[in-house]
C-alpha cells in the first residue's frame, strides 16, 4: 500500500488498476458462483456512489445498511465512503425498535436495506424516522405492489449514477482522507442502549496490516463473508483486509447454504465465532456415532495417533469435508472457545488461533502467533499495540486503530479513553508469559453473601464447553451459593435421548426429563471439580425454553443480558434458593412474527448433594414397566 | 377476455354417489378462487375433473376458450394446468432438484439419445432447464435442501417442493389440493405467502381446496362453497361468509 491509498474507495481504484479483471467478489446465485471483477465493483461502487449524491448525500452524512452478506451492501458501503459520507451497518436480525433506535440515532438520511424482510421493518417504522428521504432496496422480491414515495430500487441509483459525469467520482474519491470518518458500529451492549464507536479509515487500515504482519493473507486468496456485515469482524475481513490486500470475498447463496459453500470455496482465509468451531465439531461427532462401527473404530484409532498415516486416512478427508483443506489462517473470536475444540481442529492440522480485541480498537488487538499457541489465553498484542492490566485487574490498550469516539455521547468516551489515549476495556484479565488471559467483564465479577468471588461468566463458558449445553446463567451475587440456569442443546441432547430410547416431543419436555437432568448434574459436577469449593454450583434448573434474543434475554452476538433474565426468571431464582423440588410455569412466548404461545410445565430443582446415578444401565428396563406384564 | 377456466354443469357418479351436480363458475385470469366445503363435499373430485384424473359424466371443461373435457391429463399439463396433491406426490428416492427436473419434462424436446449423451442440442436444452428449475429454487427459497433426498425432508419442506415442481411444469392455472394441510403455524404462513407470490410475480391463476378458514379468507379473490357435490355459493370473501346457506352447511340448520 502507497501512503496516498489512505481510505478504502481510494485502494479499490488502485485495486481496479492493479487487478483489473481479477474475481474480487463471487456470489453464488441460481446454483452459480458468478464473478465481479475489481474493474467492475469498482464501476458498481461509482455509479452507485454518484446515484447516492444526486440523491443529496453530502461529505459528512450517514447511510445506513442492512441486510444479509451480499455484494450490493459492500458497494452501498463503499459508495457512501466515496462520497464523503459513512456507513453504518444495522444488524439483519434486529427488532423494529432497534432498527429505528440506530438510524435515528446515527442521522442517516439514506436507507440501503437488502430485501423485502428488511424493507418491511423500516417502512413499519418510517412516520417516526421523518429524517429519511430515500429507502433503497437491493433485491425487488416480492416488493411489485409496494408504493412508497421514498422507495427506490438499486439500479435506480445506479441508473441515475451513470446519467452523472464519471469524472465527479474521482474528485470525491481525491477529497477523502485517511482521517475521515468511515464507519459507525453500533456495539450490541450487554446494558442499555448501543453505542455508536466511530471508526476512521486510517484505524481500520493500520489494524488491518498490523494483523497481516503477523497472520498474512495473499493476493490470490478466497474469503467468505458469512458473519453479519455490520459487525467489526466482518468489516475487517470483507472490507479493510480485502482491500489492502487484494484477495477475493465470497458470498454465500444463503445464510442457510453457508457451511456448504464454504467447502465448494475451500477458503485460504476463515475467520469464524466459536459457535461456527463448535458446530464443524459437533458435526464430526454426530456423524461419528451415526456411522459404521468399523469407520468409528478407525475414527477412534486414528484420531489420536498423529503421523502421516492418520493424516492420509483421516485428518486429510475430514478437512476436505469441513471445507478446511487450504486453510492457512484459522481464527476465532468474540467469546471463549472450549479447549476440547481447540484440540480437535489443532489435531486434524488445522492452527485455529484465537483473537481479542474490541469494536472500539477496530476489531483487534492480541491474536495467536503461530509457534505459541496455548488454548486458554488470546495470544500476543498484534505490532503496533500496547497492552496493560491497571491496577484494578483491566485490560487496557494503545494504538493508532483506537477509535475516534462514540457517536453523540461523549460521556461514554470519557469513560472508554482515558487521557493518555489508553482503551478502557471493561475485561478482567492478566498476563502470563506475554500471551494475555481473559477472565471476565470487570463489572461481572462478581461476590457471594461471604466475599467469595467469583466470575459467572467464566464459569458459564466451562459448562458451555460440554455438548449437552447450550447456555448457562450463574447466579449468587450476594447470595448463599452458586445456582444455574440452564439451557440443554437440543441436537445433541435429543441424540442421547434417542440411544437411551427416551421420547420426548417439544424442548420443553426433553428439558423435563429426569435421565436429562442426571446427564447435566455429571456434566456440572465435572466443572464443578476446577472451581474451588466455596464457589460451586449447588443448584441447577432446565429452563423449558432456549434463551433468545428476540426475548431480550440475550445480545444479538448472544451474550447473556444478565439482569433482564435474572429479572424475567425470578420466581424460577426463588425457587432454586428456596427447600422447593420443583416450581410451577406458566407463561407466554413470543416468537419472531409476533405471535405468542402459552407454555405450562412443571420444573424441576436438582441440588447438586443427590447422588448422581451412574452414566447408564438399569434405567432402560424400568422404562417399560408393561412390556413385562 | 373469457374466463381461463370454466366449468359448465359438471356431474360426476361414483356408482349411486353423486360427487358433482350439474356444477357451474368460472375462474378469472390472475385470480386466488378457493374451493371449500365440508369433508365428501366433492372438492378433490372437482379438482380431478379439471386435470383429467376423473372424467365427468356430463357437462364441459373449457380452459383458455378450449373444451378440453375429453383431454388425457398429460395433455392438459401440456396447455397449462398443474397441480398438487393432497397426499405429498413426489419421488421420494430423488433429490429435490430432480424432482424438479421431472417437473420440466414436458418442455423438453430432445430425445433419448442427444438427451441421454449430454450432447448438442440436449446438452444446451439441459443447461436451459436446470436455469429454469434454479430460479423456481430461488423463488422458493430451498437453496439449503438442493441436493438432499426428499424423504429425508420434514413435511412442510416437501410440500413446498411439490408445489416447486408444479410451477416447473411452467403452468397458466396451478391446482392446490390442500397445500396447508398439515401445517404448523409458521409453516402455514411461509406457504401462504409463497402461494401469493406464486399469483402475484408469476401472474400464475390459482384454484385451492383449503380448510383453514383464515387462509381462505386472506388469500382468496373468491370462493366457492361445495355441499353434498352441489354448489351453495361462489362470491368474495365477504359475501360467502354472510351466506345464510354457507353457514347452515357448515353448522347445521338452526
Amino acid at each position: 500500500m502507497t501512503a496516498g491509498d489512505d481510505t478504502f474507495p481510494k485502494l479499490l481504484l488502485r485495486n481496479a488498476a492493479r487487478f483489473g479483471d481479477r474475481a474480487a467478489l463471487r456470489e453464488k446465485d441460481l446454483g452459480i458462483w458468478r464473478e465481479t471483477s475489481w474493474r467492475r465493483y469498482c464501476d458498481r461502487v461509482r455509479d452507485f456512489s454518484l446515484g447516492l449524491s444526486s440523491l443529496g448525500l453530502l461529505r459528512g452524512g450517514k447511510v445506513a445498511i442492512i441486510g444479509d452478506n451480499r455484494p450490493a451492501l459492500l458497494i452501498a458501503e463503499l459508495a457512501a465512503q466515496a462520497a464523503g459520507a459513512a456507513s453504518v451497518g444495522i444488524y439483519q436480525d434486529s427488532t423494529l425498535t432497534e432498527v429505528a433506535y440506530v438510524i435515528d440515532h446515527c442521522d442517516a438520511r439514506i436507507v440501503v436495506a437488502e430485501d423485502q424482510e428488511q424493507l418491511d421493518k423500516i417502512l413499519d417504522m418510517i412516520d417516526n424516522l421523518p429524517n429519511i428521504t430515500n429507502v433503497i432496496f437491493s433485491d425487488p422480491r416480492g416488493l411489485r405492489h409496494y408504493e412508497h414515495s421514498k422507495l427506490m430500487s438499486f439500479e435506480a441509483v445506479e441508473k441515475r449514477g451513470r446519467e452523472m459525469d464519471p469524472a465527479l467520482f474521482e474528485a470525491n474519491v481525491a477529497r477523502g482522507a485517511g482521517g475521515d470518518l468511515a464507519m459507525i458500529c453500533y456495539t450490541s451492549g450487554t446494558t442499555g442502549s448501543p453505542k455508536g464507536a466511530m471508526l476512521s479509515f486510517s484505524n481500520l487500515l493500520t489494524m488491518a496490516l498490523s494483523l497481516h504482519q503477523v497472520d498474512p493473507r495473499r493476493e490470490r486468496d478466497e474469503f467468505v463473508s458469512f458473519l453479519p456485515l455490520a459487525w467489526i469482524g466482518e468489516q475487517m475481513m470483507s472490507v479493510a483486509a480485502a482491500l489492502a490486500i487484494g484477495f477475493t470475498v465470497n458470498f454465500p447463496e444463503e445464510p442457510e447454504t453457508a457451511l456448504h459453500d464454504i467447502r465448494e470455496i475451500g477458503p485460504h482465509v476463515l475467520f469464524a465465532p466459536p459457535r461456527i468451531w463448535e458446530g464443524l465439531n459437533s458435526q464430526v461427532q454426530v456423524k461419528i456415532m451415526d456411522t459404521t462401527p468399523f469407520k468409528r473404530f478407525l475414527f477412534e484409532r486414528l484420531m489420536p495417533l498423529g503421523g502421516p498415516l492418520a493424516e492420509w486416512l483421516l485428518y486429510r478427508p475430514l478437512r476436505d469435508r469441513l471445507g478446511l483443506s487450504r486453510v492457512r489462517s484459522a481464527t476465532t473470536g468474540g467469546a471463549a472457545l472450549g479447549p476440547d475444540v481447540f484440540r480437535f481442529f489443532h489435531a486434524i492440522g488445522v492452527r485455529l488461533k484465537q483473537i481479542y480485541g474490541q469494536t472500539e480498537i477496530s476489531g483487534i488487538s492480541c491474536i495467536h502467533r503461530d509457534d505459541r499457541i496455548r488454548f486458554h489465553t488470546v495470544g500476543e498484542p498484534i505490532p503496533g499495540t500496547e497492552l496493560k492490566i491497571s491496577d484494578q485487574g483491566e485490560i487496557l490498550s494503545r494504538s493508532p486503530s483506537v477509535f475516534m469516539g462514540y457517536y453523540k455521547n461523549d460521556e461514554a468516551t470519557r469513560a472508554a479513553l482515558d487521557a493518555d489515549g489508553w482503551l478502557h476495556s471493561g475485561d478482567a484479565g492478566y498476563l502470563e508469559d506475554g500471551q494475555l488471559v481473559v477472565i471476565d467483564r470487570i463489572k461481572d465479577v462478581l461476590r457471594l453473601a461471604d466475599g467469595t468471588q467469583f466470575s459467572p461468566q467464566y464459569i458459564e463458558n466451562r459448562l458451555k464447553f460440554s455438548p449437552y449445553l447450550k447456555e448457562a446463567v450463574i447466579i449468587g451475587k450476594e447470595r448463599q451459593y452458586l445456582t444455574a440456569l440452564v439451557c440443554i442443546d437440543q441436537g445433541i441432547v435429543g441424540k442421547f435421548a434417542e440411544s437411551q430410547k427416551i421420547s420426548y416431543t417439544t424442548y420443553t419436555d426433553l428439558s423435563a426429563k429426569p435421565q436429562v437432568y442426571d446427564l447435566v448434574q455429571r456434566e456440572i459436577d465435572k466443572v464443578n471439580q476446577t472451581l474451588p469449593a466455596a464457589a460451586r454450583i449447588r443448584k441447577f434448573v432446565l429452563l423449558y425454553k432456549e434463551l433468545d434474543a428476540d426475548d431480550e434475554e440475550l445480545t444479538r452476538t448472544r451474550k447473556v443480558r444478565r439482569a433482564f433474565v435474572e429479572e424475567r426468571y425470578k420466581s424460577i431464582i426463588a425457587a432454586l434458593y428456596g427447600d422447593q423440588r420443583s416450581i410451577d410455569i406458566d407463561t407466554t412466548i413470543k416468537f419472531q412474527d409476533g405471535k405468542t404461545a402459552r407454555i405450562q410445565a412443571s420444573l424441576a430443582v436438582r441440588s447438586m448433594e443427590e447422588a448422581a446415578p451412574p452414566p447408564t444401565g438399569g434405567a432402560r428396563r424400568a422404562q417399560h414397566p408393561t412390556e413385562a406384564a | 377476455m373469457a374466463p381461463l377456466l370454466e366449468v359448465d354443469q359438471l356431474s360426476l357418479r361414483f356408482g349411486g354417489v353423486a360427487a358433482l351436480q350439474d356444477l357451474s363458475f368460472a375462474v378469472e385470469r390472475g385470480a386466488i378462487h378457493a374451493v371449500i366445503g365440508p369433508n365428501g363435499a366433492g372438492k378433490t373430485s372437482l379438482l380431478n375433473c379439471i386435470s383429467g384424473v376423473y372424467r365427468p359424466w356430463h357437462g364441459g371443461i373449457r380452459f383458455d376458450g378450449e373444451d378440453v373435457t375429453r383431454l388425457p391429463p398429460a395433455a392438459r399439463t401440456r396447455r397449462g394446468i398443474a397441480r398438487t396433491f393432497q397426499n405429498i406426490a413426489l419421488f421420494r428416492g430423488m433429490t429435490v432438484l430432480e424432482n424438479l427436473m421431472v417437473g420440466r419434462h414436458v418442455h423438453q424436446r430432445t430425445g433419448t439419445l442427444a438427451g441421454g449423451l449430454y450432447y448438442g442440442r440436449g446438452r444446451r436444452e439441459e443447461i436451459r432447464e436446470r436455469e429454469r428449475v434454479e430460479e423456481i429454487i430461488d423463488f422458493l427459497e430451498i437453496q439449503a435442501i438442493r441436493k438432499q433426498t426428499v424423504h429425508t425432508l420434514a413435511y412442510g419442506l416437501q410440500k413446498r417442493v411439490e408445489l416447486g415442481r408444479a410451477l416447473a411444469l411452467q403452468p397458466r392455472l396451478l391446482l392446490l389440493d390442500e397445500p396447508m394441510a398439515g401445517m404448523n403455524a409458521e409453516e402455514k404462513e411461509d406457504m401462504a405467502r409463497y402461494v401469493l407470490d406464486v399469483n402475484q410475480e408469476r401472474g400464475t391463476t390459482i384454484v385451492m381446496i383449503e380448510h383453514d378458514m383464515g387462509v381462505v379468507m386472506d388469500l382468496s379473490d373468491r370462493i366457492v362453497v361445495l355441499n353434498f357435490g352441489q354448489k351453495i355459493a361462489d362470491g368474495t370473501p365477504d359475501e360467502v361468509q354472510r351466506s345464510e346457506q354457507v353457514q347452515n352447511a357448515y353448522l347445521g340448520a338452526a
